[in-house]
């Protein structure tokens, strides 16, 4: 070991609030809990390797192979009966509309969702986001953008102005 | 597409984003230490216990106890040490320090003068010190020995200024009993949580009046 790394707990005391923030806007609060342990098991196994890359975006990275793996398993299983069709509403409320919104992040393609995640959902700038996604910087604002551009296209956050 | 509708957008989805809330994050993170312990992964665990001469710290590995924080250590500073010398894998996990926290309870309580704990020597450099700090249970509650007493145990009678250092490194203290080692003019000598901490547990023991 080159460097001397912190004890685990201060780690992951610094990098809890966003992974769990970032879990919850990929696959959803209910799912969000195992992926995060995972993802802490995994950083924990692998730690002795994070020596000299940037702490949140090795994490971050971590966290986003096992997001991904989870959508993976979803689809693979049958529908589960818990998913039944909702009842239409006719009053949306504030609450819907904001779930709605980030159903349909989850909706765009993988690299656009991870990276409008990263950005919104957990707060990271472009530096690390790049990291976390093994890419340029301006490739990270390029999935960030068209993320958004997407997401307009399909007319969501329509009622959104600024 | 503007530029504005755009901001709008972004505004939307940092408003609404699903944040965890402290309350959530610290949840989930207490549930991995249970997690990384049946994972394997875990190296180091530990746990705090209040004692009358305030807070102390317990840290266990797979062998043993490994480390004591003394109420006036710097527990950040003591987790540092663990991690950098035994393993980073360090997580707060009271319930793997059960044992050792119960022996110290009992030992401030009165009811306890001997420990019966598997010890991790790992943070004892230098066989010298080793030997030294291994023979120190066999000082009983309520005796003391002189520093030159200390090293002639651990076989070197001169080295009482190594004794000294290997006494004052002791990352067991109590458990491992180097406040009952003293000056031989009756001095009480120094201490690592100390020197009110040495006389209160010498107090405490009935060496002093």
């Amino acid at each position: 070991m080159a460097k001397t790394l912190p004890p685990f707990q201060s780690f992951l005391d610094e990098h809890r609030g966003p992974v769990l923030s970032f879990l919850r806007s990929m696959v959803g609060a209910d799912d969000a809990d195992d992926c995060f342990q995972e993802t802490f098991i995994a950083a924990m196994r692998a730690y002795d390797r994070l020596d000299g890359q940037h702490p949140r975006a090795w994490v971050m990275t971590i966290a986003r192979r096992k997001a991904i793996d989870h959508h993976r398993a979803r689809k693979r299983r049958p529908t589960p009966s818990d998913q039944l069709p909702e009842q239409p509403t006719h009053d949306r409320t504030i609450a819907d509309r904001d779930s709605e919104l980030w159903d349909s992040v989850r909706a765009l393609p993988a690299k656009q969702r991870a990276a409008v995640s990263m950005r919104y959902a957990a707060d990271l700038g472009y530096p690390e986001i790049a990291a976390a996604l093994e890419c340029s910087e301006d490739a990270a604002r390029r999935s960030v953008h068209e993320g958004l551009k997407r997401l307009r296209s399909e007319g969501v956050g329509e009622g959104e102005r600024a | 597409m503007t530029d504005r509708d755009l901001k709008a957008l972004e505004d939307a989805l940092r408003r609404s984003a699903p944040h965890a809330g402290e309350d959530e994050a610290v949840g989930a993170a207490a549930a991995l230490a249970e997690r990384a312990d049946d994972a394997g992964v875990l190296d180091v665990a530990y746990g705090t216990l209040d004692t009358p001469l305030g807070e102390m710290l317990v840290a266990t590995t797979g062998r043993g106890l490994v480390r004591i924080g003394l109420p006036n250590a710097d527990v950040d500073r003591v987790l540092e040490r663990v991690a950098s010398e035994v393993s980073p894998r360090v997580l707060e996990l009271p319930r793997r320090t059960d044992a050792a926290r119960r022996e110290l309870d009992e030992y401030f309580a009165g009811r306890r003068k001997e420990f019966d704990l598997p010890i991790d020597w790992s943070l004892v450099h230098g066989d010298f010190a080793r030997r030294l700090l291994r023979g120190l249970p066999r000082v009983r509650y309520g005796e003391t020995i002189s520093y030159s007493e200390a090293a002639s145990r651990a076989g070197s009678p001169r080295a009482h200024r190594a004794a000294g250092n290997a006494l004052s490194s002791n990352p067991l203290a109590i458990v491992v009993p180097c406040h009952r080692v003293i000056r031989s003019g009756g001095d009480l000598g120094g201490y690592g949580g100390g020197p009110d901490m040495k006389e209160k547990l010498l107090r405490m023991e009935g060496f002093l009046t």
